[in-house]
Formats: structure tokens, sequence, C-alpha cells
């Protein structure tokens, strides 16, 4: 199981977000430029958080922003977006936030393939912190499809 | 056995969850049906179910349930996946 390369667009490096709204408005925009989804996912995926709270931090430094498969979703996609600053969401154990993958599938299961490359990834402690300090987009692709640290 | 993996969407973080849930019910050598499910919908999707993952958020809207509620905090620590399953099982 691995992932798809990941479009350069996809992809947005030592990003500045005030607050996680913006945040996880960057991993929106890199889905929707990438042509996965539309701006209004990216709303949802904010409603999301909205209605029930930062639980899309899911491990200590990362979150996972996704919404609902539909309309506003064209292509599976994933993006990265790793953080200049570390940003608070208000989780009790995982805060602050220095990588954001945003996820979009057109139905429930199209992607769970994805999702277990991305357990495969992270489920290597050190990999959300070398993803943070990525220099290059190849070496967060590298880190992404197991490929070593690069 | 089955097992609930619930989040927002239903998708996404509750994903991930069934798929470590998987890995780690493997290795302790024990079978069960892992289900991703969004909140909405889990009192009809848990409602034969032994044991509900999630995160804090959630335990509040999960609400009354004969279920086992297991709290996840780091959703890539297949370790604290584990001991913990093995604890709400065993």
């Amino acid at each position: 199981m691995t992932l798809p390369p990941l479009a350069d667009r996809a992809i947005v490096l030592r990003a500045r977000a005030a607050d996680w709204r913006e945040a996880l408005r960057i991993a929106g925009d890199a889905l929707v430029d990438s042509g996965c989804t539309t701006h209004d996912y990216t709303e949802a995926m904010i409603r999301m958080v909205d209605d029930h709270g930062p639980y899309i931090v899911i491990a200590p430094g990362l979150a996972l922003a996704h919404a609902r498969p539909g309309a506003d979703v064209r292509a599976d996609g994933l993006s990265v977006v790793t953080l200049a600053a570390p940003v608070e969401f208000g989780h009790a154990h995982n805060d602050p936030v220095r990588v954001v993958i945003g996820l979009a599938g057109v139905a429930p299961d199209a992607h769970l393939a994805s999702v277990a490359a991305l357990a495969n990834a992270f489920n290597d402690s050190a990999a959300i912190s070398a993803v943070a300090d990525a220099p290059t987009r190849d070496a967060v692709r590298a880190i992404l499809e197991g490929s070593g640290r690069a | 056995m089955k097992i609930v993996a619930i989040c927002g969407a239903g998708i996404g973080s509750s994903g991930i969850l069934k798929v470590n849930a998987e890995r780690v019910l493997q290795r302790l050598g024990l079978s069960a049906t892992v289900v991703a499910a969004d909140i909405a919908s889990v009192a009809r999707v848990a409602a034969d179910a032994q044991v509900i993952l999630t995160s804090a958020e959630f335990v509040e809207a999960i609400g009354e349930t004969r279920a086992d509620v297991v709290v996840i905090e780091n959703y890539f620590d297949t370790d604290e996946l584990s001991r913990k399953l093995e604890a709400a099982i065993g």
C-alpha cells in the first residue's frame, strides 16, 4: 500500500498560519489547487472542528483535516502542509500542530487505501517531525511513500 | 466481536483507527470486525459492538451505550491502541 505521488500543488512547505482556521484553509486550498475539491469542502473541514472540537489532531503535532464525501469532492486526494510556526488547535494532548494533512474522498470507502498508506507512514513515530522539518517536496514524498527519511 | 471507530465524518481519522486496530488485533491474535462510522450513526452502527474507539471529543455525544468506550490520544501509536484494546477486551 503506497500513496499515489503527491502533486507539487498538493504540498505546501513552511506555510504561515495565524490560527487553526487559517491552517485548515491552506490545506483546503491545496486540495482545491490540485483539482480534488471545491472551496465548499474547505469550509466543511473547518465546520467539522467547529461542530466537534479539535479531534482531527490525531497525533502529537499532526492534524488530519477532512469532511464528508459529497458534491464538493471531485477526486480522491491528499494535501500536506507544514507550518513555519506551530499552531494551537486546542487539543488536550497533541498540540501544537506542525503538519496538516488534508484528505478528500469521493466515496466513504474509496480512499481507505490512502488512509492505510498514511497509517503506514506515520506509525513510525519519527515521521511527523520528519515531515514538519522536510526541506523539499521530494523529502515529504519520500517520507509518505515510506522510502526513508530523505 | 465488533469494534466501531467513530469520528465526525466516518472517514479519515476513524479510518486510521480502523486500519491500526486491525493491525493490533492481528498482532494480539484476536479476531474482530472493525467498522469506521460517523458520530451521527453511532447508535445504529454500535448497537451490537463491544468496543467503541474514539477521541475524547466524542465521548459525550456517544452517550449511553453497552460498549466499552475507549479514548485514543495518539492514533498512530499502536502500542497505546494495543494496551487499551487488550484492557477492554481481556
